[in-house]
């Protein structure tokens, strides 16, 4: 293999990897305050859509990626107002945040799909992506900001009993998701392929949600997992067109058989504390209790 | 899951627009991605508007879109025909079974299945040669490329993809011997970001022109960014690059649903196989891209156009090797359609193996 060739490929993952960079840094630090978004899908949509018609009609990137981010944060707004103050299932919640992202994009995006649109330059985002995943690594374990998130998800009313503003806490870090899964949606539609189609995204959000379990909630190893995803997918497709007989199907689930994998290590409760899986994930809370 | 909940949604979607005159007929369809893919899918519903207006009040349609090629897919056609519609076409191959269970639960509504091969008495197949459009384009790539690397993105190993992969190396191999093509599967039809990924990775590998067997105009961007050329897929992809669309291959189906509407009106629809090319219209070459192609190349490839049309040229011309060296179709004779609808094998010249 010659060095071009081999730069050719790391570009190619750089490029391809980054959304779930973003979307699953983003769900990792609300999953650590203890709430589970399952509606990346649908911000990575809404951000998408509304950064590529708002290019279309001003044509200005910094009014589209303000408006993209915008879209996450009210959409997740919206997601935490009633899995925090009305305290619906968050899972159900995250599923109908997923369902209504992609109708609304759609919707929003009829009239759009197939207007060409110049592309922004993907690199910008990448080293974003990665001073994102330095930050977050830094921010939850050396800030006291950061220790108070992971307490509010290891167990909120220990947190609460010590003054903690678990409610504010938990606002924050899912609106810091959504807005990492616009900006994810933002980059498929203005970087990575430059265009609006329906559900364009086609289950990226579900692979960053996995992303964060096979990373067993830490950022760097989140930024590990993304690569290593991204980068076999990439692999197999340079081994396919040099002419090495492989499997396919078998690559499209490999973040799945991954996660499930790492799964089922963590259900052996001894492990998952190592793993630092959040204790208190999925559970509502109630201030009287 | 998440697609299970979507497709019941979509049912609630059909249920809520089927209030409709008694005297009409309801023609439905099943899509396999959105309208708005600029693709398989827009042109199928191209297809559906043609019909309308040609049809005016005597039918109204509905569709269900992304409708994922597994058990769900039983369900939607399922409801389509359990809300009184008389004509329903599902167009992916892989409806294939779906759609004849379901049709053996409705005997009086028909069915129109989209390029598969088995037949009912109220399940007919279409399909459009697109094989032929193939052979144009491997005409134009043999003769165009200049690294003799052409990279081909195609989603699902099924017999009308690998009928399309044949045709176009046939035709690209013998305008030029030394042409290879590097074939990437993606096992979907429709992910812009990962056609995307693949046309990158086979331009890196020094592919100089992009075809593609997917449904998004992802990879014919991919080229006009990278500064090789491209063939577009499904409908006309000029506009996403301008600089690299040299033509694509469209499918034209609303004459054919608009006969087909009007046999059921009358009461004279049958079952029946119908595959058509150039000859009659359902499939077309995108104006060609003169900026890109020199003049003579053109006009070849019109007149190889014509020549299909009226029977001279064959896609499939004896003899053809099979990558076993075994002679598959002699010398002097073209591949019957037999052998076209269940081609999955590669004809010799072709590196790689058909997947499993």
């Amino acid at each position: 293999m010659s060095i071009e060739l081999i730069i050719g490929i790391l570009n190619i993952v750089l490029i391809s990897t980054t959304p779930l960079v973003f979307a699953g840094i983003g769900e990792l630090v609300t999953e650590k305050s203890g709430v589970l978004n399952l509606g990346l899908e649908g911000l990575m949509l809404v951000g998408a859509v509304t950064g590529f018609i708002t290019l279309v009609l001003t044509g200005n990137y910094f009014y589209s990626l303000f408006l993209s981010i915008l879209s996450g944060v009210i959409l997740s707004g919206i997601f935490a107002f009633l899995v925090l103050n009305l305290m619906t299932n968050q899972i159900a919640t995250g599923l109908a945040l997923t369902i209504f992202g992609i109708g609304l994009s759609a919707m929003l995006g009829k009239k759009f799909g197939g207007t060409p649109i110049d592309g922004l330059n993907p690199y910008y985002f990448i080293v974003i992506s990665f001073l994102l995943v330095f930050f977050v690594a830094y921010f939850l374990s050396k800030t006291k900001t950061g220790l108070i998130v992971r307490a509010v998800g290891e167990n909120h009313n220990s947190a609460y009993a010590l003054g903690y503003n678990v409610i504010k806490t938990r606002y924050l870090t899912i609106i810091f998701g959504g807005v990492m899964s616009s900006l994810a949606g933002y980059y498929i539609s203005i970087c990575y392929a430059p265009m609006w189609q329906e559900g364009m995204t086609a289950g990226r959000g579900w692979i960053a949600l996995a992303l964060v379990v096979f990373a067993t909630w830490k950022p760097w190893r989140l930024l590990v997992g993304a690569y290593i995803f991204g980068g076999v997918a990439i692999m197999q497709m340079n081994l396919q067109a040099i002419g090495v007989k492989l499997p396919g199907q078998f690559f499209n689930m490999m973040p799945y058989l991954a996660t499930i994998i790492v799964l089922v290590f963590i259900s052996s409760n001894k492990l998952r504390l190592k793993l630092s899986a959040p204790s208190s994930l999925n559970i509502p809370f109630e201030k009287n209790q | 899951m998440l697609r299970k909940i979507l497709t019941f949604l979509s049912f609630l979607a059909v249920i809520s627009v089927s209030a409709v005159h008694a005297d009409q007929k309801k023609i439905g369809f099943i899509y396999i991605g959105p309208p708005g893919d600029h693709g398989w899918t827009y042109m199928h519903d191209q297809g559906r508007i043609y019909m309308e207006n040609a049809l005016g009040d005597s039918i109204s349609t509905t569709y269900i879109e992304n409708v994922p090629e597994n058990a769900d897919a039983v369900r939607a056609i399922r409801k389509l025909a359990a809300s009184g519609h008389d004509l329903i076409f599902t167009t992916s191959f892989n409806y294939m079974d779906q759609t004849l269970e379901v049709a053996k639960e409705f005997p009086d509504v028909k069915f129109e299945h989209a390029t598969g091969f088995k037949r009912t008495d109220n399940v007919s197949t279409y399909s459009a040669r697109f094989y032929e459009g193939r052979t144009i384009i491997g005409h134009i790539a043999g003769k165009m490329t200049k690294t003799n690397t052409i990279g081909y993105i195609v989603s699902f190993p099924i017999p009308e993809v690998i009928r399309g992969i044949n045709a176009f190396y046939l035709a690209a191999s013998k305008v030029n011997p030394d042409v290879k093509i590097k074939i990437i599967w993606n096992y979907s039809w429709y992910d812009p970001g990962k056609e995307a990924d693949a046309a990158n990775t086979l331009i890196n590998q020094g592919a100089d022109i992009i075809v593609q067997h997917t449904d998004s105009y992802a990879p014919c961007q991919a080229a006009e960014k990278a500064g090789v050329l491209a063939f577009g897929q499904a409908s006309n992809q000029e506009a996403f690059c301008p600089n690299s669309h040299m033509t694509s291959i469209e499918d034209i189906w609303g004459p054919y649903y608009a006969a087909k509407a009007q046999a059921v009106v009358d009461g004279t629809w049958s079952s029946e196989d119908t595959w058509q090319g150039f000859k009659d219209g359902m499939v077309e070459m995108s104006p060609y891209n003169t900026k890109l192609l020199p003049l003579d190349l053109i006009l070849e490839a019109k007149s190889m156009e014509t020549a299909i049309e009226n029977g001279t040229l064959h896609s499939f011309e004896g003899p053809i090797y099979n990558q076993a060296g075994e002679l598959v179709v002699k010398e002097g004779e073209v591949a019957d359609d037999g052998m076209l609808a269940s081609m999955m094998f590669y004809v010799q010249g072709i590196e790689g193996e058909v997947p499993q």
